[in-house]
């Protein structure tokens, strides 16, 4: 069996951190910065960073790449967003009309915690991992799961809830957290997303 | 209690690859981030008019700054003069979300910099070479710049910074450990910092290059040059086609290793800002605060 490759959407953002750890965990990755760079048939998951989800949406609007991935998603492709990555993914984002990847029955709130000064540092629970560090940075929190949409084959499971407001969930292959598993040691959630990839083939 | 300075440190981590533009007004605010920008710079007026106004130049207006975190949803950073921390206690107050302790304003202070590890909200400092990046960040700044001459349109100097700045991380780099000791001396810093650097090969902050900053093509030398970012300064609003220049620098830091999509950045951008070469000014700014 071939030995397993991830693809991180590298227009800006954290997508050094992740590539890292993923180098921990001894898979191979690869960085998307441009439309030539999209090649679905030489990876089998995609990551979407943190970062600012406007700079993304701008970049990944302009170069084309929003189709693509979106069909590559639709048509199971696993994907991992970590913080802006969860807004790209969201179905609904409040304040926001721009385009978005929008494969994901999530209601995402933006800046959920307020500026800086609301970024905070804490150790919680997630479904099947158990616990971990998790890092918010200017974070946002899933506000509501939505309908079921036909584009989906699973409802949307959540995985953890901090303080009333989801932070982690799933559906079928796509997996999203507010705060950056990237930043911290702690390798467990990105074995998860492993685990999906590797279930998923 | 939660470490502040590796939360402050993990957004500046969040802004890498991203374009930091200076804006004067809500409505160049919303431009800014519409192009794509990760992050603003509210001030009241850009480095090249600070520059051709003289005079003491200070913290913007408070209203002005808040306009400008109404407008938009990417953060919103504020400069504050070199030493003044009441300056920063005011622009803490209103939840900046990051601070620039400038030498693109007047320095309010000709000996010390602001005791950065006191306060809440992060710092980003000007440098002009390793001992200079490791100070600010002793004194806690969780980000950090080149010192390139803001509001010139001549990137020489920040192009020297950050050569200079590589050149010395990867000096120490290839030191033996007793050899540190000695560096973290000449460097005039603490030891612990100058071990992270040689360990690691780089800061153990985020490090952006400002100062000089005009075309795609500027971004992506400082890019390629080590930059994990790019601030533009007067560049981008003093020039013919502020928004479409906005995109392109975005795109040319994102795609900075890839000459084909550069070139095609580079087309019909309009004039650029006219700029002044380094040899032509009066005022080095990045010689305030050392």
């Amino acid at each position: 069996m071939k030995p397993l490759r991830i693809a991180i959407l590298a227009l800006q953002g954290a997508f050094a951190e992740h590539q890292q750890i993923l180098q921990k965990i001894g898979v191979d990755s690869l960085l998307v910065r441009n439309l030539a760079d999209w090649t679905p048939e030489e990876f089998d998951g995609l990551i979407i960073p943190g970062g600012e989800s406007t700079a993304m949406l701008r970049i990944m609007n302009d170069e084309q790449l929003m189709m693509p991935v979106r069909n590559a998603i639709q048509q199971g492709l696993p994907v991992f967003g970590t913080c802006a990555g969860m807004i790209l993914l969201a179905k609904e984002v409040d304040n926001e009309t721009r385009e978005r990847l929008a494969t994901m029955d999530i209601r995402v709130h933006r800046n959920a915690y307020g500026r800086q000064m609301g970024s905070f540092y804490t150790e919680h629970d997630v479904n099947g991992i158990g616990t971990i560090p998790m890092t918010f940075i200017r974070a946002p929190y899933i506000e509501k799961t939505l309908q079921q949409s036909p584009s989906n084959t699973e409802p949307v499971e959540v995985l953890s809830v901090l303080d009333n407001h989801i932070i982690a969930a799933r559906q079928g292959n796509q997996l999203v957290c507010s705060f950056h598993p990237e930043l911290n040691e702690d390798l467990r959630f990105h074995k998860y997303f492993i685990s999906i990839v590797q279930q998923s083939k | 209690m939660e470490d502040r300075t590796e939360l402050n440190r993990n957004l500046a981590q969040m802004l890498k690859g991203g374009v930091i533009m200076d804006v004067t007004t809500p409505e160049q605010a919303r431009i800014a981030e519409a192009a794509g920008a990760c992050a603003v710079m509210a001030l009241e007026r850009i480095p090249a008019d600070i520059r051709r106004a003289g005079g003491v130049s200070r913290m913007s207006d408070p209203k002005m700054i808040k306009g400008i975190q109404e407008a938009v949803s990417i953060p919103v950073m504020a400069k504050c003069r070199i030493g003044h921390f009441a300056e920063a206690q005011i622009l803490e107050a209103i939840e900046i979300d990051y601070i620039d302790e400038s030498e693109v304003l007047s320095p309010a202070d000709d000996i010390y910099h602001i005791d950065k590890r006191k306060f809440q909200v992060p710092f980003v400092c000007g440098a002009k070479d390793l001992g200079e990046a490791l100070r600010r960040i002793n004194e806690g700044a969780t980000m950090i710049r080149t010192k390139g001459e803001p509001g010139t349109g001549d990137v020489v100097q920040a192009v020297r910074h950050m050569r200079l700045m590589q050149s010395e991380i990867r000096r120490l780099t290839s030191m033996s450990v007793d050899e540190l000791y000695e560096a973290a001396k000449q460097l005039r810093v603490p030891f612990d910092l100058v071990q992270f650097v040689h360990d690691n090969g780089k800061l153990p902050v985020v490090n952006f290059a400002a100062g000089g900053v005009a075309t795609p093509a500027d971004a992506a030398l400082m890019m390629q040059l080590g930059a994990e970012g790019v601030f533009v300064g007067s560049g981008i609003f003093k020039s013919g086609n502020p928004e479409k220049r906005a995109q392109a620098i975005v795109k040319a830091v994102t795609n900075y290793n890839n000459p084909k999509i550069l070139a095609e950045l580079s087309e019909d951008l309009g004039e650029a800002m006219v700029g002044i070469n380094e040899d032509e000014i009066q005022l080095l700014m990045a010689e305030r605060g050392k």
